[in-house]
C-alpha cells in the first residue's frame, strides 16, 4: 500500500532527531499520563513508536484518501446555500477519514480528549497532508486555533469546546475585514457587552478560511471608541448558537477546496476568550505564530510534491532518445528543487523543536512554578522560536512557489496543460506567500532578529556543533564560516548608517542572508548524523554561498542616496 | 439491539505487488518475497461489521483468522480499525489445509465461539481465490449465506437485508439471522486505523508471541487483560483430526505451470452483417473467453 510517510525516509530522520528526548520528556511529564491513560507512553521510545505509527496512519489516509481526491477536489470545490457552505465531496471523505483516525486535536492534551502529541510530529503529519493535498492542509490545518483556545481559554472553555476539536469539530480563525488585512489593528467588528453580561457580535468578516466552521476565534472591537490594537478582543463564536451567516465564498486561483468565506455577524453571541483588550497584542499573535508555522509545514508538502512530480516526469520523458533527465539542465533543476526541499524541511523541524521546548514550559508553569534555570531556558527558546517562525514561513514558502514553478519548467509544454498535477501545485503554491502574513511582513518581523543577534545565537551554536565534521563536509563548514563573516559585515555596514528607512530597504537581504547561513548549517548538521543528506548540503552550499555574496555585494556597492531610486509617488 | 459479530479474516500474501520472485521453482509462492497482508476483501467485511456496531451500540465484533501464529497481526489490524477482540485459530496440524478442511475447521471455532447474530467475511483471498470458504462455513453450521454483499441496508427483527452485487445488476435479498454474509471488494473501504486505539492495543499479543516477550514486557501484558489475544488449537475447538490439515483436504495440487496467453488465431469482422456481433458473442461465451 502506497504510504507518504513510509515512502519517504527524510521524515523520519527529523523525526528522530536528538533534541526529541528533551522535548518528549517534557510533554509527557515523566510519563505520569500512562497511569491514568490507556493510550499514553510508558517511556520515550514508546512515546517515539507511538509517533511513528501514526504518523504511519496519516501516511496511509494521505496517499489512498486525500492525494486521490485532490484533483476532484480542486475542480469541484466547495459551495454555498442559505448561508451555509458544503465541501466538495472529497473534502468530505477526507474530514471523515481524518476523524476516524483521530487525528483531530493532535497536540491538545489527553485530559481533554487529545493525543498529547508534540509540535513536531503534529507538523510532520501537516506537512505529509500538505503533499497529498494542499487545501485540504487548510481544513485540517485549522485544529491549530486549539492551542490558542488551550493556552489562553478559562478551564471551562477548554472543557466545552477543546474535547469538540478532537472529536472532529473544524475551527476557524476570524480575524481579516475588508479593511483589516496586514494591519488586523483596524479591525472593526463590534463586540457588545450585554447588561447580563453576555457578548454579542455584529459586523463583517472577509477571506475567512473555513468561515461555516463549528468553532470560531473571532478578533473584535470590544472597546468602544477606540481605533488601535489596544482596543481589540478574541471571543469565541459557537455554530451551534447561530448568528454567523456565510455571504458568500471567494472563487480562487488555488486551494479550491478550502472555502474562503466572507461572513456577516447579526447578534452572534460569543463567550470573551482571555482578557479585553488583549486579542490582538498577545492572543492573536500566539494564533498567526502556530498558523505561521503550518504554512511552512504546508510550503514543505508543497515543495516535496512538486519535487516528486518533476523527477517522475522527468524520468519518464523521452526526447534526443533518452529521458530528459538525463540532460544537465533538467537535472541541475531537479536537484536544487530537492536541496531547497531538505533546506526547508530542515528549517521547519528546527521551528517546531522550538516551540515544543517553549510551549512545554509554557504549560508546565501552569501546573508549578519554573526553576530559575527553566525560566531562563524558556525564555531563550521562546526568542529562537520567534526568530526562526518568520523565517521558516517566508523562505519555505519562497521556495515551494519556485518548486512549483521548476516543477512545471521541467514538464514543458505538457506542464501548462490541465492534465498534469503540476499546474494545480503552481496555484496551490501561490498562496503560502502571502496569507499569515506576506514574505515582507515576516521580513518585518525577522528584522529584529538580525539586529539584535538572535540569529548569530543560532548560529554559535551550530558552530560549536560542527567543530568536527566528516572530511567530505570539510568545505561546506569552512564556506558557512566565511558566509558569517560576509554577514556580519553586512549587518554592520547597514545598522551604521543608522537610517530606518534604509535598514527596512536591506531587512529582506540581511533576513535571506541569515536564512541561508542557518539552513546551511542545519543541512550540515543533517549530513553529519545522516550521509543521505550530504549532497544537499553541499548543494546548498553552493547555492546559499552565490546568494550571501550577492546580498553583500549589494549592501557594499549602495549608496544611501540610491534609495530614491526606488521610490514611488 | 446489541449483536454479536463475527468476522472471518485471512492474513495473504499480497499477490497484487507480484514481482519476478513471487514463485518459488516448484511452483509455490515465495512467501519471504510478498508482504502479508489483511486479504482486501476481509477489510470490506470488517467495514461491514463495524457499521452494525455503530448502527447497534453494545454490539462487539470478534476477528476470527486461522493460519501461522503471526496472524495475529490481522487481529491487532483489526482491533485499531474498531474491532473489540479476537481469535487466531493456529496448531501444526491445522496447515495444510484446502477449503473443505478450512471451513471445518473456521466452523468448529464458531461453534466455540457460540453465541454470534452474523459472520461476515471477505467474498475471497487473494491468494486461493476460490470464494469457498465462507459459503461452506455456512453450509456446515446450517445456516443461510448471502454471498456477493455490497451493502448491509437493514438489520432487525431477526432479518438482514443486503445488497449483493452481481455480474448482471443488483440484488437485494433479505436472509434471517443468524447467517454468513460475505462481502464483495466493491463495498465500502475498510475506515482507517484509529490513532488512540493504535496507541492503546499496538502490544496486544497472543499467547505464542508473548512467550517470546521479556519479562517486563510480559508482565506488562499481564496487567492488561485487553492487550491479551485468544489463540487456539484444533483440541480446544474440538475438531476431528480426520477432517482437518492436510488428513481433511481432498484437494491435491498436481501441478503448477506458468501460463502464458498467445493468440493461436484470428478473425477478422468487415461489420457489414448485424447477426456477425451476436454471432461472435456467442462464440466468446461458449468458449469462456467472456461469461
Amino acid at each position: 500500500m502506497a504510504n507518504f510517510y513510509t515512502d519517504n525516509p527524510d521524515l523520519k530522520h527529523h523525526l528522530t532527531h536528538p533534541m526529541m528526548r528533551k522535548i518528549v520528556e517534557l510533554k509527557e511529564r515523566n510519563y505520569t499520563d500512562a497511569e491514568k491513560f490507556d493510550y499514553a507512553p510508558v517511556d520515550f521510545d514508546d512515546a517515539m513508536d507511538n509517533y511513528d505509527k501514526v504518523l504511519d496512519i496519516v501516511g496511509d489516509i494521505c496517499a489512498n484518501t486525500i492525494a486521490p481526491n485532490a484533483e476532484g477536489v480542486d475542480h469541484e470545490g466547495p459551495s454555498v446555500a442559505n448561508g451555509r457552505v458544503t465541501y466538495a465531496s472529497g473534502t468530505q471523505v477526507n474530514l471523515d477519514a481524518c476523524r476516524k483516525a483521530g487525528l483531530m486535536g493532535m497536540s491538545m492534551p489527553r485530559r481533554l480528549g487529545g493525543l498529547n502529541f508534540p509540535i513536531t510530529p503534529y507538523i510532520m503529519a501537516a506537512d505529509i497532508v500538505s503533499r497529498a493535498d494542499t487545501g485540504f492542509e487548510n481544513l485540517w490545518g485549522l485544529q491549530d486555533c486549539a492551542e490558542t483556545l488551550y493556552e489562553f481559554g478559562s478551564e471551562e472553555q477548554k472543557q466545552k469546546y477543546i474535547p469538540r476539536v478532537c472529536e472532529g469539530e473544524t475551527m476557524s480563525m476570524d480575524l481579516t475585514e475588508p479593511d483589516a488585512g496586514s494591519d488586523l489593528q483596524a479591525v472593526m467588528l463590534k463586540a457588545t457587552k450585554k447588561e447580563d453580561g453576555t457578548w454579542v457580535l455584529n459586523g463583517v468578516k472577509r477571506f475567512i478560511t473555513n468561515g461555516d466552521s463549528d468553532i470560531h476565534l473571532v478578533l473584535a472591537r470590544s472597546e468602544e471608541g477606540t481605533t488601535d490594537g489596544r482596543g481589540l478582543s478574541m471571543f469565541i463564536y459557537d455554530k451551534r448558537n447561530g448568528g454567523v451567516n456565510v455571504r458568500r465564498i471567494e472563487n480562487k486561483m488555488g486551494i479550491k477546496g478550502s472555502p474562503t468565506c466572507e461572513l456577516t455577524y447579526k447578534n452572534a453571541p460569543a463567550e470573551l476568550c482571555g482578557d479585553t483588550r488583549m486579542g490582538l497584542i498577545k492572543y492573536v499573535m500566539a494564533l498567526m505564530n502556530g498558523a505561521r508555522l503550518g504554512i511552512a509545514a504546508q510550503s514543505v508538502g508543497v515543495s516535496e510534491i512538486a519535487y516528486r512530480e518533476a523527477l517522475q516526469y522527468a524520468r519518464e520523458r523521452r526526447q534526443f532518445g533518452k529521458a530528459i533527465i538525463e540532460f544537465p539542465a533538467v537535472a541541475e533543476m531537479i536537484t536544487v528543487m530537492k536541496t531547497k526541499l531538505d533546506a526547508s524541511r530542515t528549517l521547519l523541524y528546527e521551528t517546531a523543536r522550538y516551540v515544543d521546548l517553549y510551549k512545554a514550559y509554557e504549560d508546565i508553569a501552569k501546573e508549578r512554578s519554573l526553576s530559575g534555570d527553566e525560566r531562563k531556558e524558556m525564555k531563550l527558546y521562546k526568542k529562537l522560536a520567534d526568530a526562526l517562525t518568520p523565517l521558516a514561513k517566508g523562505l519555505t514558502s519562497e521556495y515551494c512557489n519556485q518548486n512549483a514553478y521548476d516543477c512545471i519548467q521541467v514538464h514543458g509544454g505538457s506542464g501548462f496543460m490541465k492534465d498534469y498535477a503540476c499546474e494545480r501545485i503552481y496555484r496551490d503554491a501561490r498562496i503560502t506567500s502571502i496569507y499569515e502574513g506576506t514574505t515582507q511582513l515576516q521580513v518585518v518581523a525577522a528584522i529584529r532578529h538580525v539586529t539584535t543577534g538572535t540569529y548569530m545565537t543560532l548560529i554559535n551554536g551550530y558552530v560549536e556543533q560542527t567543530v568536527e565534521v566528516r572530511p567530505e563536509l570539510a568545505d561546506v563548514k569552512s564556506n558557512l564560516v566565511a558566509m558569517t563573516e560576509q554577514y556580519q559585515k553586512a549587518v554592520e555596514t547597514v545598522l551604521a548608517v543608522n537610517d530606518q528607512t534604509y535598514t527596512d530597504f536591506m531587512a529582506r537581504r540581511l533576513v535571506e542572508m541569515a536564512g541561508n547561513i542557518v539552513m546551511g548549517y542545519l543541512l550540515l548538521l543533517d549530513a553529519q548524523r545522516n550521509e543521505a543528506f550530504t549532497r544537499s548540503a553541499q548543494v546548498y552550499n553552493k547555492m546559499g554561498q552565490a546568494e550571501v555574496a550577492k546580498h553583500a555585494d549589494f549592501i557594499a556597492n549602495f549608496n544611501i542616496d540610491q534609495l530614491d531610486l526606488y521610490k514611488q509617488a | 439491539m446489541s449483536l454479536n459479530i463475527i468476522v472471518l479474516a485471512k492474513q495473504v500474501p499480497d499477490t497484487r505487488n507480484v514481482g519476478k520472485d513471487a514463485m518459488k521453482a516448484d511452483g509455490t509462492i515465495n512467501r519471504a518475497a510478498l508482504p502479508a497482508i489483511f486479504n482486501p476483501e476481509d477489510l470490506n467485511a470488517l467495514e461491514q461489521a463495524l457499521r452494525l456496531k455503530d448502527a447497534n451500540p453494545g454490539s462487539t465484533v470478534t476477528i476470527l483468522t486461522m493460519g501461522l501464529p503471526r496472524a495475529a497481526e490481522v487481529i491487532r489490524e483489526a482491533i485499531f480499525r474498531g474491532a473489540d477482540t479476537g481469535i487466531v485459530l493456529t496448531d501444526r496440524v491445522l496447515g495444510g489445509a484446502d477449503t473443505l478442511a478450512t471451513s471445518y475447521s473456521l466452523a468448529q471455532a464458531v461453534k466455540k465461539i457460540g453465541n454470534y447474530d452474523i459472520i461476515l467475511g471477505g467474498r475471497q483471498a487473494i491468494d486461493g481465490d476460490t470464494a469457498q470458504v465462507g459459503p461452506q462455513i455456512a453450509e456446515k453450521l446450517n445456516i443461510p449465506q448471502v454471498t456477493y454483499a455490497e451493502e448491509i441496508l437493514e438489520l432487525k427483527d431477526g432479518h438482514v437485508v443486503v445488497k449483493r452485487r452481481l455480474e448482471n445488476g443488483v440484488e437485494t435479498v433479505k436472509a434471517p439471522l443468524p447467517c454468513v454474509v460475505t462481502v464483495n471488494g466493491s463495498a465500502a473501504e475498510c475506515r482507517p486505523r484509529n490513532a488512540k486505539r493504535l496507541m492503546k492495543f499496538k502490544h496486544a499479543v497472543s499467547p505464542s508471541e508473548k512467550a517470546a516477550l521479556s519479562p517486563e514486557a510480559q508482565q506488562y501484558v499481564d496487567k492488561r487483560p485487553y492487550l491479551q489475544l485468544k489463540e487456539w488449537g484444533a483440541a480446544f475447538v474440538e475438531a476431528d483430526p480426520e477432517q482437518i490439515g492436510l488428513a481433511g483436504s481432498p484437494t491435491k495440487v498436481k501441478n503448477v505451470e506458468n501460463v502464458v496467453f498467445t493468440a493461436k488465431e484470428n478473425l477478422c469482422l468487415d461489420g457489414k452483417n448485424d447477426g456477425q456481433i451476436e454471432d461472435l458473442i456467442k462464440e466468446l461465451i461458449t468458449n469462456h473467453t467472456i461469461g
